[in-house]
């Protein structure tokens, strides 16, 4: 664990893909940490670098096509970019818990589910085969999956789609790592099942203190599981700060739309939902300025050239907009405390000083 | 067209869809169920998936043939029709289905694609391509899109087309079969917005199937919430959301995330056990029973009826007595 309770530390990582057509640029510069025990969500509409994001964690995407071009991901302290196969395979196996979005796709059809779960202490000599029999059984009693010695046996075709999403929480968790990245985890069940699978992995974090990444496109999920957030926007992170300073004190144009353009329960009849025009950026060639700025309703001639600093407004909450530049036109989204924090050593941004 | 308001343009009459699914064995999707809609308004279905609101839609416009019951379009039984009746239903009623990557054939053209339907019904090439320009200005896209491949287009997009092709016809009634729920959220909400304006500049008659509640009370006037082939619970949309009856309904309420985070961490929630359970060869009772937490052994041995308990709320369930 490194001194500041940090478990993971994203410095500044740039991720891109060789495609046929050209680079694609998925992840452009992003920094954030998780602190021990948090829950810390992501979200972003599709193709705005959540999922890259969050895979590049653990170096699960597919080196080539993609690679770093820069920054270090630093994971209780040891850089991941610079691990051995060996240090990885621990990290991937025993550090870190991964559960995908899909669980219908995600196990293997072949193999009935304890073994799954039992894959993780493949090759590992410290524990003999009752202990992982045991530790597996525990497991798939603490994620709330009944008559655990049946299903044991049982394939994965015989369980039901949240039967088999508690199975892949049962696969992440079973070596208690201290951190579980959890991509998408409800977005293929119904809203019944999706809520017995968000109370599960509350309690589990209360029960097993582990830190958890969540990262959806919906703002609900958010909105009840997460205690800090980061929104993205074609690859880069548009904003974050808290839970509360994100939905009650929205400090950039794209979360504010994101945040209007769902349909809540008390929104009223008559009331048009705020939807935001327009479709989001080709990161074949990603915008020179804001990723945002062809769709803001707030756009500056600066947004369209210059990528924005930046701007700290509380101690958890930033946001990389140009609005809260002291020369920007006073608009809803300005905020008082606003101070550049990031971007001003660039060197040639001149913006306008 | 009967002007009347009271008049319901379609009514859909005790139908059953069973699908064999091996000897003496039928997967009831759709289990007597019987609802009207009215002429210009918007009616929302909802339900887990495998509750059979799909299979419901798809019943309407015969996609598949009903194995009993009766779908009434505008006074006549849909499923009688004879071939140019059917030609002329086809006009009247239209679908937009879930997934636009899925429902778009790769291999024609934008113009080909929504024109289809035009040139069906004997409309020369000619008029059908000042026809399809208009409708892709209609929903926001241009003349330029029209030589293009579906593939070619964002999700939305391609929604868009899907909804153009449907209008192509000019249609009374269209049947959204979940046009949203395969969309990025800034997305949907253009959608919604557009079928709304569609909905007040044509007079259409929507049917909404959805599994989204937020979305469905946003744009229906009356909604019918579906459990396992059954109808458990239909009221107008205001009724429904202030004073649901039904222990489903309540729980699949009180399930939805709200996009507020105080009122999310507040909120007390309906947990309901288990999953929804085989809809092949299903017990002759209620059957949310055995996830209710509420249920009597009446539950468990009578299948509750749907009765009318105040004007235009219909429950089934034994709980509910006045």
């Amino acid at each position: 664990m490194a001194e500041n309770g940090n478990i993971l530390e994203m410095k500044n990582v740039v991720y891109s893909f060789h495609t046929y057509g050209g680079e694609v640029k998925a992840v452009r510069d992003v920094s954030f940490e998780v602190r021990k025990g948090e829950i810390l969500g992501i979200v972003g509409e599709s193709g705005c670098g959540k999922s890259v994001t969050a895979q590049c964690i653990m170096r699960l995407n597919p080196e080539p096509p993609g690679f770093f071009e820069g920054g270090a991901i630093m994971f209780n302290g040891k850089n991941v970019l610079e691990m051995s196969k060996k240090e990885l395979r621990k990290l991937r196996g025993e550090d870190i818990g991964f559960v995908f979005q899909d669980p219908m796709t995600s196990l293997n059809p072949t193999m009935r589910v304890g073994a799954q779960i039992e894959e993780v202490f493949l090759g590992r000599t410290d524990v003999t085969k009752q202990e992982v029999k045991e530790k597996a059984l525990e497991i798939m009693k603490l994620v709330g999956i009944s008559d655990v010695e049946k299903r044991y046996k049982q394939y994965p075709h015989e369980l039901s789609g949240g039967m088999k999403q508690r199975v892949m929480i049962a696969i992440a968790l079973v070596s208690r790592p201290g951190l579980v990245i959890c991509d998408e985890p409800t977005t293929s069940l119904d809203v019944t099942i999706e809520a017995q699978i968000l109370d599960l992995l509350l309690e589990l974090r209360e029960k097993l203190g582990m830190s958890i990444i969540m990262i959806t496109h919906d703002l609900g999920v958010i909105a009840r599981m997460c205690d800090r957030v980061i929104v993205m926007y074609g690859g880069k992170i548009v904003e974050k700060g808290t839970v509360q300073e994100i939905f009650y004190d929205t400090a950039h144009p794209y979360t504010k739309g994101l945040i209007g353009s769902i349909a809540k329960l008390d929104t009223r009849k008559g009331e048009r939902l705020q939807s935001i025009e327009g479709t989001p950026p080709d990161l074949f060639f990603p915008p020179k300025g804001c990723p945002f700025a062809a769709r803001c309703a707030y756009a500056m001639d600066v947004c369209k050239d210059e990528p924005p600093y930046q701007y700290r407004l509380s101690d958890e909450h930033s946001t990389n907009c140009w609005l809260q530049h002291e020369y920007a036109p006073d608009t809803d989204m300005k905020k008082k405390n606003a101070a550049a924090i990031e971007g001003k050593k660039e060197g040639e941004v001149k913006a306008d000083e | 067209m009967s002007n009347n308001e009271k008049q319901p343009l379609v009514q859909v009459k005790d139908v059953c869809k069973y699908f064999h699914v091996g000897k003496n064995a039928d997967l009831k999707a759709v289990d007597h169920v019987s609802f009207e809609i009215y002429k210009g308004e918007t009616v929302g279905l909802v339900g887990e998936s495998g509750c059979g609101k799909s299979t419901m839609g798809r019943c309407m416009i015969r996609l598949y043939e009903p194995t009993s019951g009766e779908v009434i379009y505008d006074g006549k039984d849909i499923t009688k029709l004879t071939g140019a009746e059917k030609k002329e239903f086809c006009k009247k009623v239209q679908m937009i289905f879930q997934n636009p990557y899925a429902s778009l054939n790769s291999r024609m053209t934008v113009k080909e694609i929504v024109g289809e339907g035009l040139r069906e019904h004997g409309m020369p090439a000619k008029d059908a391509d000042v026809k399809v320009q208009e409708l892709l200005e209609i929903v926001g896209l241009n003349k330029d899109h029209m030589s293009r491949f579906p593939h070619e287009f964002s999700g939305g997009q391609r929604q868009r087309i899907g909804i153009a092709r449907a209008l192509s016809v000019d249609p009374d009634f269209i049947i959204c079969d979940e046009p949203i729920s395969a969309l990025d959220v800034s997305v949907q909400a253009q959608v919604i917005n557009m079928l709304k304006d569609l909905q007040s500049e044509r007079g259409l008659t929507y049917l909404f199937i959805a599994h989204d509640l937020s979305v469905v009370k946003y744009i229906s006037d009356r909604v019918i919430v579906m459990y396992l082939g059954t109808v458990v619970e239909t009221a107008e949309t205001e009724e429904l959301y202030g004073n649901t009856l039904h222990p489903y309904t309540k729980a699949l309420l009180s399930a939805i995330p709200e996009a507020d985070p105080d009122r999310a961490k507040s909120n007390k929630r309906i947990l309901i056990k288990g999953e929804i359970p085989s809809p092949i060869n299903p017990k002759n009772c209620c059957r949310f029973a055995e996830r209710c937490a509420y249920a009597t052994d009446r539950c468990f041995n009578e299948m509750p009826k749907l009765r009318e308990v105040k004007p235009g709320h219909k429950v089934a369930c034994h709980l509910v007595e006045e």
